[in-house]
Parts: C-alpha cells; structure tokens; sequence
C-alpha cells in the first residue's frame, strides 16, 4: 500500500520537475538575450546602415529586409491558405481526394527548410530567372508557412456554427454567397490570428532565404522586388560566423538577436493573447 | 448562366486551389531531382550514399554523404534521448497535474518556445553554450554533437510536448473515472489508462518532434562544429545534411557536380522527413480516438 503512493509522489516530482525544467530554460534564455541585447539597442541600431564593414551602425536595411520579405509571403500565403480551407471545410466532401489533400498539406509542413531554400533556388532563382530576390525569398517563405495558414483557416472555419449556414440557405442564399457573406467574417478573426502565427514563422526563417533572397550586406536599400535584401535572421548568422571580426561584434550580434525575438515573440504574443480572448467571448 | 452552373464553377476553382499544396509538393520534388540527379552521371547512387569520404572540393572531389547521414542521425537520437522524456512529461503535467491557472500560463510558454527562430537557438548555442561546454568538460572545441543535441532538443520539445498534450487531453473523461471507481491511485490511472488510451497520439508527437530535428539546419549548421567524419564520441564534431547544404551551396560553382551532389543531399533529407511525416500521418490516422466506444 505504501509503495503504491510513494511511487506516484516520486512520478509527480519527476514529472513537475521537467515542467519546471522547461520553463526555467525559456525564462533564463530569455531574460539572458534581454540582458545581453539591451546595451546595444539606441534608435542610430535601430535607423542606421551598418558600416565599417559591419563592426559598426545599426540594422536598419535588415529589419526593412525582414519586413519586405515576411509582408510578401503572407500576401502569397494568406489568399491561397484561405480559399485552400474554404474548399477543404465548406465545399470538399469527406473522401479519399480530401484525404490525399490532406497528407499532401501534413507533408508539406514536414518539409525542412533548408529543403525549401533549395527548391526556392531551381525554381525560382534558377529556372524562372528571377535572381537572388525579394520575389524569390518571398514565394519561397510563402509557401513555407501555407500549411500553416491553411490548418489555423480550417480550425476558424469550422469553429463557425452550422446554424448560421443553414439559416442563410434556409433563406434561399447559394452556397458560394452564403461562405462569402456569412462564414467568412465570422471565421475572419481566426484566421487573422493564424496568419500572424505564420508571420512570425517566417520573420525567423534564415535557411529558406539564404539563396533565394538574402544578402551579406547591400550598399543601397532595395528598390525594386528583384532586388537582393538583408534580413535579421541571415544578418545574425554572417555576424556570428563569418569573418575576423566575430568577438568585436558580439554586442551587434546580441543586440540584432533581441530585436528579432522581441518581433517574433511580440507578434506570436499578439496571436495568443488574441485567440484566448476570443475564445473567451464567442458571439454565439 | 444558371445559378447551379455557377456554383458549380465555383467549386471547381476553389477544388484547384486546395490542390495548390500537392502542386507544390510535386514541385519540390521535381526540382530537387532535376538539379539533384546529373550527379548520378559520376558516381553511382551506392557510391554517393554509402561513400564514407566527403571532400567535394578536392582534386578529384569525393561525394560520400554517409558520414553526413550519420551525422544527421546521431544528433537526432541523442536529441530524442533528451526531447522526449522532457516533452512527454510536460504534457503529462499540463493535461493531468497543473492547476488551471498554471496551466493558462505554461501553455503558451511552450508555444513561444516554439516560435523561437532556429537561427537564434543557434546563435545561444554559439555564443553561450559552447564556450561553457568547453571550460566544462576541457574540450577543444564546444562546437559538437552534445551541444547540437541539447539545443535540437530544445526544439523539439514544444512540438512534442504541445501534440501529446492534445492526444491527453482528448481521452475521454469516462475512462478515468472508471479507474478511479476500482480504486486506482492518479499514478496507477495515468500510466495505465490515460497514457496507453492516448499511445498513438503520443508516437505521432514524438515521430514529428523528430522529423523536426533531423530537418532543422540553423541549429546544426551553427554548432554541431561541421567535420565530415564519422563521429567517435558525443564530443566529436559532426556535419548533418542540412549544415553541408546550406555551409556550400553559396560556393558551390553553378551546375558543377559540387552543386548537383547538394541538391541530391536534399532529396535524400527530403525522403527521410517525408517518410517520419508518412509514418506519423499513417499512425494518427489508423488509430484515430473517435470516442469512448472506440476502445
């Protein structure tokens, strides 16, 4: 009888203790970024061109670099994960074509994205001739975060009741009308929350954009979407691993790191916070 | 035009879309074979897959990619040895011991944890982890396969912990209370109802944390400390697949055999995740809970 709860109070330590493991990891990961990054954040980081061969200066063409790569992706992403979803929830019935679509999705947010950068590379750059590039980089982003668009569309899609649907067929509405005018506003705020999650996904993305957009350093901002850009996350990992200057620009190093995660976490933040508040308070 | 041609229009636009996916999935493969395969033309594929020497830059080059496949695997398992007690563990907690409160906030940690770009885990890895692994343990280098371990553990713990925790939480209330009316204690209704109820979940969760880890490349490019040899110890350096492609694809001359030989490092990346991904999909699939009838 004894062993019997010893045993269970011994599982709960276990299992409370790699709880806490985990939240001590990401608490400590984060305050030490913070506290390292901090020093070296001053609005000349945050408005100017690195200079001196990037020892010295700001960031600014990276965050602008980041900023045209993530808005082109979700602008590819977003129409075509939507009106996947709308087929997928409203129109498709349940069989083996749906079932195939489906693997092909799950598949495709198994892809790794190194793997992405290389398809990026033959089509894009390579066999459409479009060059190292903000179109490049963002088709390839964007198709990289589609699964994930598509599955949080599915999940605001269906959180609409069918009551909805039925009273406005009921009323002699088409089918194509009735998602149009009546399922997707009421899906909107979801999906909007599931996007932002692909946005921040993409923001971080360095492997799918190394050939297909990225640039060590440009002497000019971009001007045009065939230009080459920089972008945070590549900006972070040629200034920790390449050239003779990595110990002198460690402060640039974690002072670019602490803007790219304050995006990141601060726009997944935002989606969070957003989705509990509107699980909270459902109109129906 | 009538309004059923119309809707019937529509449906078949919007049918084309949905295939968008799959057309990008083909892509992919079509891509990286038509880049991938001329390298085919040198080496035979046993050559390129089980050739244990790795210097594409050498004069005559050699492409054996086995040291990097093992690579690959070898900061997988050990990564899996790490992720998987600490992710299922974890969904373990949140689903079954934390308080609501607790639970509302842990949660979201964990998805953070996940949205945390790769090249940053890296970069901590580089910066922070390495030098202290090399004080620790008197190394040479911090950069190796411990480290690359710990930090892609790190990764795949949220994608674990975040599916196994939903696979926990989806058996259903009836089976628990079941155990408890024959007087079973929480730990005897955990481990032998909730957790067996909830297996197929729990795999899926595990198999995907994986596929994750041996797909990820910041990770590995930045500290896995990138030599293309057979590792002797966890304190040796190691070259996975996704660190070769992306440390040499920027040098690699356009459409020499260099170049092919990466892309056909991708398709062989490629094939390894889409089988854990097949496996998983196959898995939640066939033993889909479709409630308390099912078992």
């Amino acid at each position: 009888m004894k062993w019997r709860y010893f045993r269970q109070t011994l599982f709960f330590i276990i299992v409370r203790t790699s709880a806490f493991v985990i939240a001590l990891a990401i608490g400590a990961f984060l305050v030490y970024i913070f506290v390292k990054g901090i020093g070296a954040i001053s609005w000349e980081f945050l408005t100017e061109k690195p200079y001196d061969s990037m020892t010295k200066g700001g960031i600014m063409p990276a965050i602008l670099g980041t900023f045209y790569l993530t808005t082109g992706a979700i602008l590819i992403a977003l129409p075509l994960g939507v009106v996947s979803a709308i087929y997928l929830c409203e129109y498709a019935k349940q069989g083996s074509m749906v079932r195939g679509i489906r693997i092909g999705i799950n598949c495709l947010a198994g892809v790794p994205s190194i793997v992405f950068g290389l398809f990026g590379l033959g089509l894009f750059v390579v066999f459409l001739k479009f060059g190292s590039c903000i179109l490049s980089g963002a088709l390839t982003l964007g198709f990289l975060i589609l699964p994930t668009v598509i599955g949080a569309s599915e999940e605001a899609l269906r959180a609409v009741p069918n009551t909805f649907r039925e009273a406005s067929l009921g009323l002699g509405v088409s089918k194509w009308h009735t998602t149009l005018r009546i399922v997707l506003p009421n899906a909107l705020p979801g999906i909007m929350t599931g996007s932002i999650l692909g946005i921040g996904r993409a923001a971080g993305e360095t492997a799918a954009i190394m050939f297909t957009a990225a640039a060590f350093f440009t002497a000019k901002l971009p001007s045009s979407i065939f230009d080459e850009v920089m972008a945070l996350p590549y900006h972070i990992y040629v200034l920790a691993t390449a050239g003779t200057h990595i110990e002198e620009t460690r402060p640039l190093q974690f002072g670019t790191v602490l803007v790219l995660v304050a995006l990141v976490l601060g726009v997944d933040l935002i989606a969070i916070i957003m989705r509990s508040y509107m699980r909270k308070k459902k109109r129906w | 035009m009538t309004r059923a041609l119309k809707e019937k229009i529509i449906k078949n636009i919007l049918f084309v879309f949905a295939l968008v996916s799959i057309i990008i999935l083909a892509l992919i493969i079509i891509f990286l074979f038509m880049e991938g395969v001329p390298i085919f033309g040198t080496i035979s594929v046993k050559e390129f897959l089980f050739g244990t020497e790795w210097y594409p830059t050498y004069d005559p080059p050699d492409f054996g990619i086995w040291p990097l496949i093992v690579g690959s695997l070898v900061v997988t398992v050990f990564s899996a040895l790490i992720a998987i007690p600490l992710g299922v563990l974890s969904a373990i907690y949140i689903a079954e011991l934390a308080p609501p409160m607790i639970k509302e906030i842990f949660k979201p940690i964990i998805e953070l944890l996940a949205g945390l770009p790769s090249v940053v885990l890296g970069f901590f890895g580089m910066a922070i982890l390495a030098p202290w692994l090399q004080q620790t343990f008197d190394l040479p280098t911090g950069l190796n396969i411990l480290n690359a371990s710990l930090i892609l553990a790190l990764m795949a713990v949220p994608t674990i912990s975040s599916i196994a925790e939903d696979a926990l939480y989806s058996v259903p209330h009836e089976f628990k209370e079941a155990s408890y009316a024959l007087g079973a204690t929480p730990f005897e209704t955990i481990t032998r109802v909730v957790v067996p109820a909830a297996l197929s979940g729990i795999s899926t969760a595990v198999i995907l944390g994986m596929a994750r880890a041996i797909g990820e490349t910041m990770v590995v490019l930045m500290v896995a400390g990138g030599a293309a040899a057979i590792p002797e110890s966890i304190f040796d350096s190691v070259r996975p697949m996704p660190a070769s492609i992306a440390a040499e694809m920027g040098e690699a001359p356009f459409r020499s055999d260099h170049y092919h030989a990466l892309f056909a490092t991708g398709i062989v990346l490629f094939f390894m995740t889409l089988g854990f991904n097949l496996i998983a999909d196959y898995i939640s699939h066939k033993f889909k809970e479709v409630g308390s009838a099912t078992l």
